[in-house]
């Protein structure tokens, strides 16, 4: 009978204490786990620090030997109106993006928190825009922007001389594609904070005769405020370095009015093959990227610790 | 449980209830037509593709064309290889993710380590990283070293997009994770590894399909990387599709969303069957529902 315990049932405790592991090894625990991600890190931060020398090279394709010129990108670059016209395209675009998308997303989760039929239904198909490529997104829109063919026009009754991809619209067309895309990002992150609210608040307040306003501007949003930021962080971020759909559109055109900064990074070093210019523009952006997260980020943990404080 | 109503007077069908429900049909009326009118090009016929019409006689023949020899004449890409390409680059991706993300996650969910919060944000820098910064040294690299338009190449750099979501993600489930339940495994006797694989890893599970998944559909999703780093030999469908725009100096609108179709069921069939697991998947574990 003894011979016969079942193969891979752990030993009973009384049998097998467990193995002693010396404390410097337990301590290194983590680290050894953590060790292939590191190398990884690495892998990727090699090109990306390689990204930010180019910045400091008078590197292109046709220069054979690259040499170091100091700050001389910058200055040129930071003396280029094309670059501070993409700066302005960037911020218009991400500003926009972002404040429409939050707005409408706290609105459409309110309207899906009352969970009616109609809500339960389309809560299932609301993240589906999210969930195609953006770069196909583009081509979509693309065949309904156009002039003469596409169905937009068509629907809205503008005949065939509405120009969505024009000079003067082509940015906000860009932003409609991204507030279609990326709206439900921001609803269904909201939606999710609606839910973990504790109800008590909300009674409490319904029984002193609160209007429906007072509550949602007193109770709600203060409380919401954590999933509101992490959702604007987000997309904020995003969009400072919008290029898929914006890319398939109008490849930064007409002319510069969609040239955000990765675009006119993209033409000088893909197009262009002037590796120093493009990873110049991408250093900055990186840096305005960098200096808006930890910004954010730190708004964010405030914003978390008193939510957690008012809970308790 | 049973209500979430907010407000007083919000009944189930008073003129406020009413409002709010035709207000929601407004954006789903913008959010779909698009994705409508992508199904209604792609069975349209060559003659028919530039009008607007919603009624006429479908067909699959358009399916039928991107996927053999006269879609490829058009656009110098094997849609069926891109496809391939696109599953090969994406699995590949997220299991070197899982594979190296898993135990990192568990270490930074588990344990406070010197140089652990580092690590973490290091990682989640990735996330808003500007893509061009990377991939233009690596654009030089590749075409040095071989690694230009290869399968390899292409499944190196979507970590970029699948590592962070994956340690993050998991990250958080290992925090949720109750560390009771393991040190009860270690007074069974178990073994440190023994308690994270028979105990640790089933209870994350969930977790972990819903984070792969996700880690696919972002991956399969990218444009900017295969952009710059294929040429034409690995071309995943991203890119393949937008070849059908200009394809053989004539638009070809019908082709064009018939593309766009396929390569868009394989995420969203996905984004279905993770929908529960979302909200915490996008936000990167730091909006928990």
């Amino acid at each position: 009978m003894t011979t016969t315990a079942p193969p891979r049932t752990p030993a009973p405790a009384v049998q097998r204490e467990p193995r002693p592991v010396p404390a410097w090894r337990r301590g290194l625990r983590p680290y050894v786990l953590s060790i292939p991600a590191v190398l990884i890190i690495v892998g990727i931060l090699y090109p990306f620090v390689l990204g930010a020398y180019y910045a400091f090279l008078n590197y292109a394709a046709v220069v054979r030997r690259p040499v170091f010129i100091g700050l001389q990108n910058f200055a040129e670059i930071l003396s280029d109106p094309a670059f501070w016209t993409s700066v302005r395209v960037t911020l218009h675009y991400a500003v926009v993006a972002t404040v429409v998308e939050t707005v409408l997303g706290i609105g459409i989760a309110l309207l899906l928190n009352r969970s009616t039929l109609v809500g339960r239904v389309f809560e299932r198909v609301l993240i589906l825009p999210l969930m195609i490529a953006p770069v196909i997104a583009g081509v979509i829109w693309g065949l309904m922007f156009n002039p003469q063919y596409g169905v937009l026009n068509y629907v809205l009754g503008l005949g065939s001389t509405f120009d969505w991809l024009g000079e003067s619209t082509a940015i906000w067309s860009v932003i409609l594609v991204d507030v279609w895309i990326y709206t439900p990002f921001v609803a269904i992150l909201v939606l999710a904070g609606i839910r973990s609210l504790p109800k008590e608040p909300f009674e409490a307040s319904a029984v002193d005769g609160a209007s429906w306003f007072y509550m949602f501007r007193r109770l709600m949003l203060p409380m919401m405020w954590p999933y509101i930021l992490v959702a604007v962080i987000f997309r904020f971020m995003d969009c400072l370095k919008i290029f898929d759909h914006v890319f398939v559109l109008t490849a930064g055109g007409p002319g510069d009015a969609t040239r955000t900064l990765q675009i006119g990074a993209y033409q000088n070093s893909i197009i262009q093959l002037q590796y120093s210019q493009g990873s110049t523009y991408m250093f900055l952006l990186w840096v305005i990227v960098f200096v808006t997260a930890r910004y954010l980020v730190s708004v964010l943990g405030k914003a978390q610790r008193r939510a957690a404080g008012s809970e308790e | 449980m049973a209500s979430r109503e907010l407000g007083p007077g919000e009944r189930r069908f008073s003129p406020a209830s009413i409002g709010a429900d035709a207000a929601l049909l407004v954006w789903f009326v913008f959010s779909l037509f698009p994705l409508v009118w992508m199904v209604l090009l792609a069975l349209k016929t060559n003659a028919e593709q530039i009008s607007t019409y919603f009624a006429f006689t479908p067909t699959l023949e358009n399916f039928a064309t991107v996927l053999s020899e006269e879609g490829e004449r058009l656009t110098s890409v094997n849609f069926t290889d891109a496809i391939l390409t696109s599953v090969i680059n994406c699995v590949g991706a997220v299991i070197v993710s899982l594979v190296i993300g898993i135990p990192a996650a568990y270490a930074a969910g588990r344990w406070q380590y010197r140089g652990s919060n580092d690590v973490m944000f290091t990682i989640l820098s990735f996330r808003f990283a500007p893509e061009l910064m990377v991939i233009v040294p690596l654009f030089v690299i590749y075409n040095q070293i071989g690694l230009f338009d290869t399968n390899v190449g292409m499944i190196w750099v979507l970590q970029l997009v699948t590592m962070p979501l994956i340690v993050w993600i998991l990250r958080s489930y290992f925090q949720d994770m109750p560390a009771e339940l393991e040190q009860a495994a270690l007074l069974d006797g178990y073994t440190r590894r023994r308690a994270f694989v028979m105990v640790a890893l089933p209870l994350v599970r969930p977790g972990i399909a819903a984070a792969a998944l996700l880690a696919f559909i972002f991956a399969w999703n990218n444009y900017v990387f295969p952009l710059i780093l294929t040429g034409s030999q690995h071309t995943p469908v991203t890119v393949a599709v937008t070849r059908f725009l200009g394809g053989g100096g004539q638009a070809y609108y019908n082709l064009t969303a018939a593309a766009a179709l396929i390569a868009a069921l394989p995420p969203l069939l996905v984004a279905l069957s993770i929908q529960r697991y979302l909200v915490r998947g996008l936000s990167f574990g730091a909006v928990k529902s």
